[in-house]
């Protein structure tokens, strides 16, 4: 088969459809192993899109390629949880053996080694994507095996298999991971009491999305399901967002890798109350392996009639698609997200109007967290009142936590809302611990003299990641990861954040090579102000969290870096010159700058 | 009835092009008449306007030009030695601007091309006159080096866009171009 076959035959099989371009190019590169200039030019005219579009979006994703990138990608997790189990002296290892060096693809077009941001593995790092496959628990001896078989050209899929096993680590169970739901029991009861009654519990729950900002599920569902489709296919949609990008959050892997069929019913309930025939599952590219076991599980669906036509002999319809993303989290904002869907790089809109009105295709389409959709199955089942039973007043339920870091069993802990920072440190046996990070460098850092506060809209919100640094650990590190974070993953949209967060990475840098003043914190501060008040979404106005929480409750972490009291040059000026005088030979006193020269 | 402004002491000014074209220099003489009112209001120190060669204490620094040089380098810092304020003026001390275009080739390679390699030009070889400042391997913006009090972004910053800033620091108020002043075109 020739390669234009090949893409032909991927472009058949998406009806030449340019709002499945996400899928498309994956499913080319997949085959071709890159996506040439020629590739994407074939591929615009088949689809109708001006080429400039195409290439727009294959160069905006850090997993679609526009260069060669070798026989064998490996992209190192970099989280700090990956950084403190040691990935950084693997990678390098790994780029001595291999004769590398990062980034740049071996000479014979074997193989490239990199870093990529958190890929959801930190119960289980540090971990690696090889040609996007996920391969937790790295350690020396599996390296050396791995360099052995990327030598040797052995296949991805010819690789021992327990490498790929990825646990679930479900380390405590409440009302969601204990259910006791047969397939189709919470949708037939949805059925039997119909969308508004459905809708009328989910209201008395109090459910509120499970992303982290707390939306209560039941006004979405009400906007969308009240507002009119638009043009001459008018329509709704369900949108479940698997895009779990905030560092240190894992609970949706698990929850899709052991709760399919909940998420999936919470998506079918959804449509239901909504008013909905399609769902959307946008399953985050690091999570690639899962797309299988995901396709099997909507089949079985099928044939119980859970999904299609005439579910459970009712008149409704409802039909469920998985799309990949392709490693940018700025797509798990609810609209950069519905760009991604329709082949576009994930840039937020502008809003309003919310997706609730005018969404996927521009018809009303409700957003919703994998988690926030299968507790929506438990309320369908027990009804409102038996789940605003649990958790607090303004947090009714359970969340589940991702927990990481130092401590003796990192993995899903599943507590009712209310529950304090220090029990769970005690239940996961975290011991002298100094911060928790929770809900990810977007969320808050908090300090020991804070365990006793509680995890629940009213005090901490969370959309479930749960850092956990001891005291051997330096925050400042820690930080500067999360700097370092957020400038990759800026969008680059808007100026505040693409240059903000950049600002931020060199001034963090700098830091960290000693050459800081207290101008520099200063800067931060400044930094933070603007980007938080200027930034065009929750991305640019969060990326400053990790440094003002760290400089307000670990500041000498930064100012034992400092080198002095007045402002210092980014650089070792001396060493500046150090070309130059090798060039002419020179060694005179004009030929040196001292560092700190006072005139 | 209007008070008679109090007689204040002029503010002392000194200017000076690092690596730079002076052209932020020419667009501050594009103020035009206006310049007979800014020398009722300041005095110059150092500056390629008064061929001062050193810089005595001053109110305001106005630096045009990146860092290209070691003689860069000592300049900027007798500035921020003897200036309260120490503005940076215009793109190359902002960003180093054209100046930096170098910074993706690596300094012994252009020194090699220019002096030794490159047929067309000169095979004196490598100039080593300790009177000449040495090129820093990199070309850096002011603030890299020293803390800069205010930016002035354009290429070069509009007459206007310097008077502005001008009279806003004469009469003590943060300088904000605002809009019409700070564009990009």
């Amino acid at each position: 088969m020739s390669e234009t076959d090949l893409i032909d035959a991927v472009l058949d099989r998406h009806r030449r459809d340019g709002t499945r371009l996400m899928q498309i190019l994956r499913e080319t590169q997949e085959q071709l192993g890159w996506l040439s200039p020629a590739t994407m030019t074939h591929i615009a005219a088949a689809i109708g899109w001006p080429r400039a579009m195409v290439s727009g979006t294959a160069s905006f994703y850090s997993f679609f390629h526009t260069r060669p990138r070798g026989r064998y990608c490996v992209l190192w997790s970099d989280n700090i949880t990956d950084r403190m189990l040691g990935n950084a002296d693997l990678m390098d290892a790994m780029c001595k053996k291999l004769w590398l060096e990062p980034g740049r693809v071996s000479e014979d077009g074997l193989v490239s080694v990199n870093t990529t941001s958190c890929t959801g593995m930190c119960d289980q790092g540090p971990a690696v994507l090889v040609n996007y496959r996920a391969i937790p628990q790295m350690t020396q001896s599996r390296l050396g095996e791995m360099v052995g078989l990327i030598r040797s050209e052995t296949p991805v899929s010819e690789w021992p298999a327990e490498w790929f096993a990825v646990e679930d680590n479900i380390r405590r169970r409440d009302i969601l991971l204990a259910h006791d739901l047969g397939p189709g029991q919470a949708l037939s009861a949805a059925l039997q009491r119909g969308p508004e009654k459905t809708l009328g519990e989910i209201k008395e729950a109090g459910l509120r999305g499970r992303g982290g900002a707390g939306f209560s599920t039941g006004l979405k569902w009400e906007a969308c399901r009240n507002a009119p489709g638009t043009g001459g296919n008018p329509a709704h949609y369900v949108v479940c967002n698997a895009d779990e990008g905030e560092p240190g959050t894992f609970k949706d892997r698990v929850l899709l890798t052991s709760y399919a069929d909940l998420v999936f019913e919470g998506m079918s309930i959804a449509g239901l109350v909504v008013g909905a025939k399609k769902g959307l599952l946008y399953l985050r590219g690091e999570y690639r392996y899962l797309l299988e076991p995901l396709e099997s599980a909507l089949a079985v669906r099928r044939q119980a009639n859970l999904l299609g036509k005439n579910i459970l002999g009712s008149d409704v319809e409802f039909d469920i698609e998985i799309h990949l993303g392709a490693g940018a989290y700025i797509c798990g904002e609810e609209s950069a997200l519905i760009e991604s869907l329709e082949g576009k790089p994930g840039r937020p809109r502008i809003r309003p109007p919310f997706p609730v009105t005018r969404g996927y295709l521009d018809q009303p389409t409700t957003v919703n967290n994998v988690e926030t959709l299968a507790a929506s199955c438990l309320i369908a089942t027990y009804g409102g009142a038996w789940y605003a039973e649990h958790g607090t007043e303004k947090s009714t339920g359970t969340k589940l936590l991702s927990v990481s870091g130092d401590c003796e069993r990192p993995g899903i802990y599943e507590y009712p809302f209310g529950i304090t920072v220090r029990q769970v440190l005690d239940d996961c046996g975290a011991t002298d611990s100094q911060a928790v990070q929770i809900s990810g460098p977007s969320g808050i850092c908090v300090a020991a003299e804070e365990f006793n506060r509680r995890i629940a809209f009213e005090d901490i919100p969370t959309a479930g990641a749960f850092m956990i640094f001891d005291e051997t650990r330096d925050m400042f590190e820690v930080a500067r990861n999360f700097a370092h974070f957020f400038a990759h993953e800026s969008c680059g949209f808007c100026t505040p954040c693409r240059v903000g967060t950049t600002l931020v990475q060199n001034i963090m840098d700098k830091i960290a090579k000693n050459h800081g003043s207290p101008y520099d914190i200063d800067e931060l501060f400044k930094l933070h102000r603007l980007m938080q008040g200027a930034s065009h979404c929750g991305l640019g106005n969060s990326a400053c969290n990790p440094m003002f929480d760290t400089l307000n409750k670990f500041r000498p972490a930064y100012e034992r870096r400092l080198k002095s009291l007045d402002y210092e040059p980014a650089c070792d000026l001396d060493a500046a010159l150090s070309q130059a005088r090798q060039m002419t030979g020179r060694d005179d006193a004009a030929a040196h700058l001292h560092n700190e020269e006072k005139t | 009835m209007n008070a008679p402004m109090p007689l204040v002491k002029k503010l002392r000014v000194a200017t000076t092009s690092l690596a730079g074209c002076f052209g932020c220099h020419m667009s501050l003489l594009d103020i035009d008449e206006r310049i007979l009112k800014l020398l009722d209001l300041v005095e110059f120190d150092r500056s390629p306007l008064t061929d001062i060669k050193h810089c005595g204490p001053c109110d305001l620094g106005f630096i045009e030009g990146g860092l290209c040089n070691a003689e860069n380098v000592h300049v900027l810092r007798e500035f921020r030695t003897h200036c309260k304020i120490i503005v940076a003026v215009g793109a190359c001390a902002i960003n180093g601007g054209l100046p930096a275009q170098r910074n993706h080739l690596d300094l012994r390679d252009i020194l090699e091309e220019v002096y030794q390699t490159e047929h067309l030009l000169g095979r004196a070889g490598i100039p080593n006159d300790p009177e000449l400042p040495l090129p820093l391997n990199k070309v850096h913006p002011i603030h890299e080096v020293v803390k800069v009090d205010y930016f002035l972004p354009g290429c070069p910053p509009s007459a206007d866009a310097i008077w502005k800033l001008l009279t806003d620091l004469l009469a003590g108020r943060t300088p904000s171009l605002g809009h019409g002043l700070l564009h990009y075109d």
